[in-house]
């Protein structure tokens, strides 16, 4: 018979190759979860956390009761939301279609590596080279002076701040984004093409039928993903532009939770929107993924039958 | 020859050279308007108005200028030192748990699993992560930087489906032979997932390098920052680099300081980034198992 700390014994090392990585997930991922109680607390820093009073639901009052900063960060967050799903979701789709119609396989890996190298700048970097290049004083201001033509006013306007977020986004992520589409799309197998094609289908019809169904299972996926940070709309990015824009136009729940939290000291109010949009984060990824199960589709994970 | 791209005619053609060039230009003349604007004489800059496409003449002013002393050559250190010591222990720690949690069955596998997965799907707001690193007393320390970063759910998981992936017929002859879990780990499974491994860490490497966000949180001592904040502020908030921020008082023009700051940050992500493309579509377990 097996004694009970057989198994433990066993698997020693393995249990030893835990250690550091748990802890460290334990203390800097779990940690902070346990502190979101904090949401509950009325949070006096000279007191700490443990000995600060409880005040129940009072801090997510504000989530109901329509603080008019709140409601900025919200509206924005869902406008940029959309814009994002709506273009620099669907963009890299066509992008991967046009790039996987071309015949050449060096044109088509020389221009997948020139796409997908701004993924791995910072949004430092980025937001520098849109300032440079659309600011006042840059190139395109300056030609458009000099041949008496009118200044166009991009960069620190709150008009356009959401379109100049999108576009950013689009320059930064488009290429990478298009990456896993190509993958998918050079696992069609090309017999379905040329059966289509001898059936009498068109160019366009081919594209129906046979391209897109392929594409469906990981546009599903990616969806899926997306939704998850549904409410996550460039916080480094947005917080980078603030000073430039102003709070009307740029304040979205993550620089909400910021500027009240870690700059006006309203702990508990900020952690209790963070809380909140956390869940719904939570909620929109299992919810669209048994959504997808609903359709036949694989979705995220699938319960394995046991 | 499949259907695709076969019929296409000849304006199709045209119209999908010029978009594909258009998209590539828009990325590729940013970079070279940046290096060519950081290495052009004052008075080309002021003739075209702070961004020069081809330089007539090339000097090295401005580079030679940030790093004889000042706040430059300071924040390179710091995060040549983030990123070496963050990408080390991230290698390490995420390589041993997902090692560790490779062999289903094994002793506690299952909730520590479930720790890694749920910390894919919660993650822990600004306010209670500030606290923790508060409380731990990390405030002002490069530590808050590179800790919180070190494991991420997400490759533990891509890592333990690698291994996962080795043939058992390596792994079982080895323990025949009498090799421990130690041994097949050292001798086996790490030789065997050099590639992915080299991806993993530059991964973890590139965003230590760009780390923003928990920088501008945690270290609020100016002479502990990074070259990201050093970027934000001397060129997203337009800050002047005086005598005071540069080792000389011969002081090039500040767009061209700018543009070589943006530059000296760009370089290593460049300089990896053929590495991190070559071993994307490398197959890694190829010849491994023979018969």
């Amino acid at each position: 018979m097996a004694r009970p700390l057989d198994r433990p014994r066993r698997d020693r090392f393995l249990l030893l190759a835990i250690l550091p990585g748990l802890g460290l997930l334990l203390t800097f991922h779990y940690l902070p979860l346990l502190g979101n109680v904090i949401a509950f607390k009325d949070f006096q820093p000279y007191l700490g956390l443990a000995d600060s009073p409880w005040v129940g639901l009072s801090n997510f009052r504000v989530l109901v009761e329509g603080d008019p900063l709140f409601l900025t960060a919200l509206g924005n967050t869902m406008v940029i939301m959309l814009l994002q799903i709506g273009i620099v979701f669907t963009l890299p789709i066509g992008l991967a279609l046009l790039l996987d119609s071309l015949l050449s396989e060096r044109l088509k890996r020389t221009v997948q590596t020139i796409l997908y190298l701004p993924h791995f700048l910072s949004w430092v970097i980025v937001i520098s080279i849109f300032n440079e290049l659309l600011g006042g004083s840059g190139p395109i201001n300056t030609f458009l002076r000099q041949h008496d033509l009118g200044t166009i006013d991009i960069v620190g306007n709150a008009a356009v701040f959401k379109e100049l977020v999108t576009g950013q986004v689009l320059w930064k992520e488009a290429g990478w984004a298009m990456i896993l589409f190509l993958a998918a799309l050079s696992r069609i197998d090309p017999e379905l093409y040329e059966a289509s094609a001898v059936d009498g289908a068109g160019r366009l019809r081919q594209m129906w039928h046979v391209t897109l169904p392929g594409l469906r299972s990981v546009i599903v996926l990616l969806l899926i993903l997306r939704l998850g940070d549904a409410l996550t709309v460039g916080f480094e990015q947005i917080i980078l532009q603030q000073q430039a824009v102003g709070i009307r136009a740029s304040e979205v729940l993550d620089t909400y939770v910021y500027n009240n939290g870690i700059v006006r000291s309203d702990w508990g109010v900020s952690a209790a929107v963070g809380l909140v949009k956390g869940l719904v984060g939570v909620a929109l990824v299992l919810g669209a993924n048994k959504l997808a199960h609903v359709f036949g589709e694989a979705g995220l994970y699938r319960r394995e039958a046991r | 020859m499949s259907a695709r791209g076969s019929a296409t005619t000849v304006p199709v053609r045209a119209a999908k050279g010029v978009l594909l060039t258009v998209c590539c230009a828009l990325i590729i003349v940013p970079f070279v308007g940046i290096v060519s604007t950081s290495l052009s004489t004052r008075e080309q800059i002021v003739r075209s108005g702070g961004f020069v496409v081809i330089p007539d003449e090339v000097t090295f002013a401005a580079y030679r200028a940030l790093f004889t002393g000042g706040v430059v050559p300071r924040a390179v250190a710091v995060s040549v030192f983030i990123t070496l010591v963050g990408t080390a222990l991230s290698l390490a720690s995420t390589t041993l748990l997902a090692y560790g949690l490779s062999r289903p069955g094994s002793f506690a596998h299952r909730p520590v699993l479930m720790v890694v997965v749920g910390a894919l799907l919660f993650t822990p707001g600004i306010i209670p992560g500030y606290l923790t690193i508060d409380l731990l007393g990390l405030i002002d320390s490069y530590w808050a930087v590179i800790l919180p970063a070190v494991v991420s759910a997400f490759n533990v998981v891509i890592l333990r489906a690698f291994f996962m992936e080795i043939p058992s017929e390596l792994v079982e002859s080895a323990r025949i032979d009498g090799a421990s879990d130690g041994q097949i780990f050292a001798r086996i499974v790490l030789p065997l997932s050099r590639a992915v491994l080299s991806v993993i860490g530059l991964f973890y490497a590139v965003g230590y390098w760009n780390a923003f966000f928990s920088a501008l949180l945690y270290l609020n001592d100016a002479a502990k920052w990074p070259v990201q904040l050093v970027l934000r502020t001397y060129v997203v908030n337009q800050q002047q680099l005086g005598v005071d921020q540069v080792g000389t008082a011969d002081l090039p023009p500040q767009e061209a300081l700018q543009m070589a700051i943006l530059v000296i940050s760009i370089v290593p992500i460049l300089l990896v980034y053929p590495f991190i493309q070559r071993h994307f579509t490398k197959g890694v377990l190829v010849g491994a198992v023979k018969g």
